[in-house]
C-alpha cells in the first residue's frame, strides 16, 4: 500500500471506526427493544406459552424446523402453522400426537415424543403464538 | 520452533482433526437423511445428528483457534507461554466436556440430557447451535477464561505485536459475546434478537478477527514480507470486517418481529461485507507474489491462498446473494442458507485454522516442512475437499433456488415436503459431493503419517 497511508492511520480507522459503528449499533438496539413490544405479541405470552417455548427447547424442535425462518431446514416452517393449519390449536395437537412411533418408511417423519395433554397444549399455544408476532410480511404465502 | 511451549498446540491440532472428522462423518449421515428420510430413524432423528454436524465444527474449530494462539502467542511474545500446565489441562477439561457433551446427545433422548443437567434451573438450551446443556456452557466460559488468562500473560509480559493484539481482542470478544448464549428470555423476539450476539457477532464479526491475524501470521513466516506492510493491511481489513460486520447483523432482523428500519441498516451494510473478504484474497496473493523468501512449506502457502479465496466467495459472495432484504424475503431459512453457510464456514474459517496447522505441525514435529511426498498428498486433500465444498454449495443453490420458486413464488405453491421431494436429485448429488469430501479429509489424515526421503528439512 501507499507511502501517504501509514499503519498508525489504519489503526485508527480500525479502533475509531469500530467503536463508532458499535455505539451506532448500541443506540440502534436501545430503539429497538423500544419498538418491539409493539410488534411482539407478548400480550399474548401466556404461562401456557411460557411452557410451551420451554417444551419446545427442551425437544430440539428447531433442529429440523425453521421458526420465523431461523433454524434447520430439514421439516417445515412452524411461525405460521397455525394459519397453515386453518387456524386451529386442536389440528397441531393431532398432527404431533398421529407420528407413528418408528417412522415412516423411507420417509421423514417426525419422532413421537409421547406428549401429555398438557404439553400438547403448551406447544399448540406457542405455534400460536409465534403466528402473531408482526415479521413484516414473511413468509411470502402461508406455506412457510 | 522457537519456544518450546509452542507444542502445546499440537494437542489442540490433533484433537480439532479428530473432532473435523467426525463433523464430516455426522454431516454425511444427515446428508442422506434428507432423500432417505428414515435412515436411522428412531435411534438417531436428524435433529441429533445435525446438532453432532454443528456442534461438533464449533468446538473443532475453537480448538483450532486455541492451538493457534498457543503456537504463534508466544513466537510474536518473544517468551514461553505464561502457564504451558494450564494449556493442557484446559485441553483435557474441554476435550472431556466436549465429549461427553456429544455422547450426552447421542446416548440419550434431548429432553432427557436437558433434565439430567438440571436445565430449568436456567434453560438455555434448544437454542440453534447454542444447544450444549448450561453445565457445558459454564464449562466453556471456565477454559475461555483460563486460556485468556493464560495468553493474556504471556502477551502482557512480553513483545506486543499488532497480530498478538488483533488475535487477542478477538479472542476476548469470541468470550464476551458467548456471554449473551445464557441470556433466553421467555419473549420470542427478544430471544430471537439477543442469539444473534453471539452467533452474528461471533462469525461476521470478532472471529475475523482472529481469521485476519492468523491469515497475517501464516503470511509473515512463509513469504518474508516486512511486518510494516502486513501488519497495516492486517488494520485495515479487521476494520472493515467491524464497521461494516456491526450493523450488518441487521440482515438477520428483517422477519423477526424486530422494526422494519433493519432492513435498511441491515441491507445497506451487509452488502458491504465482501469487501474485507475481498480484501484478504487480494492481501494473500499481494504477500505472496512480494515475497522474499522460497518457503519449503507448500502446502501452508496454498491453504493461506485458498483461505483468502474461499473465505470471500463463501461469505462475501454467496452472503451478498441473499442479504438484501428484497431478496431474502424470498430466501430467507431455504437451502440457499444452507449453501452459504457451508462455503463460508469452510473457506473462512475451516481453511485458516488447516493454514496454520499446515504451517505450524511440521515445525513442532521437528521440520520445516514435511517431505515433498507428504505435501503431494496434502495439496491433494487441499483440492478434494475445496473442490467438493464448492459442488456442495453449488447443489444447495440449486435446490434453494428451486424451493424458493416451487413454495414461494410460483402461481400453485407447494407444500414444503412436497417441494423437497421435487428438489431430491439436488440433494442427492450434494451427498456424492460429501463423500469426496470425506476422501480428501481421508488424506489430508493420512498425510501426516506419509515419510519420504527429504523428510528433514531444517
Amino acid at each position: 500500500m501507499d507511502e501517504m497511508f501509514t499503519k498508525s492511520m489504519a489503526r485508527n480507522i480500525f479502533y475509531g471506526g469500530s467503536l463508532f459503528f458499535f455505539l451506532l449499533f448500541l443506540a440502534l438496539t436501545f430503539d429497538t427493544m423500544g419498538v418491539v413490544p409493539t410488534r411482539d405479541n407478548h400480550e399474548n405470552l401466556t404461562p401456557t406459552v411460557v411452557a410451551g417455548k420451554m417444551l419446545w427447547e427442551k425437544n430440539n424442535c428447531i433442529g429440523c424446523h425453521t421458526l420465523l425462518g431461523e433454524g434447520a431446514y430439514f421439516a417445515p416452517e412452524l411461525g405460521n402453522v397455525y394459519v397453515r393449519f386453518g387456524n386451529s390449536t386442536e389440528a397441531i395437537k393431532g398432527f404431533i400426537k398421529s407420528r407413528p412411533k418408528d417412522g415412516i418408511p423411507g420417509r421423514r417423519s417426525m419422532p413421537q415424543f409421547n406428549f401429555t395433554d398438557e404439553e400438547l397444549e403448551q406447544i399448540a399455544q406457542f405455534l400460536k403464538y409465534s403466528s402473531g408476532i408482526n415479521t413484516a410480511g414473511w413468509p411470502p404465502n402461508k406455506m412457510g | 520452533m522457537e519456544y518450546q511451549s509452542q507444542a502445546v498446540a499440537k494437542y489442540y491440532f490433533t484433537a480439532a482433526i479428530g473432532l473435523f472428522l467426525g463433523q464430516i462423518l455426522f454431516g454425511l449421515i444427515i446428508g442422506l437423511q434428507y432423500v432417505v428420510g428414515d435412515f436411522l430413524f428412531p435411534e438417531i432423528p436428524f435433529n441429533v445428528a445435525r446438532m453432532v454436524h454443528t456442534n461438533l465444527l464449533i468446538v473443532w474449530l475453537l480448538f483450532g483457534f486455541m492451538g493457534a494462539a498457543y503456537y504463534l502467542i508466544p513466537e510474536e511474545a518473544e517468551r514461553e507461554l505464561f502457564s504451558p500446565g494450564l494449556a493442557i489441562l484446559t485441553f483435557w477439561v474441554f476435550l472431556v466436556a466436549g465429549a461427553l457433551t456429544i455422547l450426552g446427545y447421542l446416548l440419550v433422548p434431548y429432553s432427557t440430557l436437558a433434565d439430567l443437567t438440571m436445565n430449568e434451573l436456567l434453560p438455555t438450551m434448544g437454542r440453534e447451535f447454542l444447544e450444549q446443556p448450561t453445565i457445558t456452557k459454564i464449562g466453556i466460559v471456565v477454559v475461555a477464561l483460563a486460556f485468556l488468562f493464560n495468553i493474556g500473560m504471556t502477551v502482557l509480559q512480553g513483545r506486543k505485536t499488532v497480530i498478538n493484539l488483533v488475535l487477542l481482542i478477538g479472542l476476548v470478544g469470541l468470550a464476551v459475546f458467548f456471554l449473551f448464549s445464557f441470556y433466553n428470555p421467555a419473549d420470542l423476539v427478544q430471544d430471537k434478537f439477543w442469539w444473534w450476539w453471539t452467533v452474528h457477532l461471533w462469525v461476521e464479526g470478532v472471529w475475523e478477527l482472529i481469521l485476519g491475524a492468523i491469515l497475517a501470521y501464516v503470511l509473515i513466516k512463509t513469504t518474508g514480507v516486512d511486518r510494516e506492510v502486513i501488519e497495516k493491511w492486517l488494520y485495515i481489513i479487521i476494520a472493515m470486517s467491524l464497521i461494516t460486520g456491526i450493523i450488518g447483523t441487521g440482515h438477520h432482523y428483517y422477519w423477526i418481529g424486530t422494526p422494519e428500519y433493519w432492513q435498511w441498516w441491515g441491507s445497506i451494510f451487509s452488502a458491504m461485507e465482501p469487501i474485507p473478504f475481498f480484501m484478504m484474497t487480494v492481501f494473500a496473493f499481494t504477500m505472496v507474489n512480494k515475497r522474499k523468501r522460497e518457503h519449503p512449506n507448500k502446502a501452508a502457502v496454498l491453504w493461506a491462498l485458498g483461505t483468502g479465496v474461499m473465505a470471500f466467495l463463501g461469505a462475501g459472495v454467496w452472503g451478498f446473494l441473499h442479504t438484501l432484504a428484497p431478496v431474502n424475503y424470498f430466501t430467507h431459512g431455504t437451502q440457499i442458507t444452507a449453501a452459504h453457510g457451508h462455503m463460508a464456514f469452510y473457506g473462512a474459517y475451516a481453511m485458516v485454522v488447516l493454514a496454520i496447522i499446515s504451517y505450524s505441525m511440521p515445525i513442532m514435529r521437528g521440520r520445516a516442512a514435511n517431505s515433498n511426498k507428504a505435501q503431494v498428498m496434502e495439496m491433494w486433500s487441499f483440492w478434494l475437499m475445496t473442490v467438493s465444498i464448492v459442488f456442495i454449495t453449488l447443489f444447495l443453490t440449486a435446490a434453494g433456488i428451486l424451493q424458493t420458486w416451487l413454495q414461494r413464488i410460483s402461481d400453485t405453491p407447494m407444500t414444503f415436503m412436497a417441494t423437497q421431494d421435487q428438489i431430491a436429485m439436488f440433494y442427492w448429488m450434494r451427498e456424492a459431493a460429501g463423500v469426496v469430501f470425506l476422501i480428501g479429509l481421508v488424506i489430508y489424515i493420512m498425510s501426516f503419517f506419509t515419510g519420504g526421503d527429504e523428510e528433514s528439512v531444517v
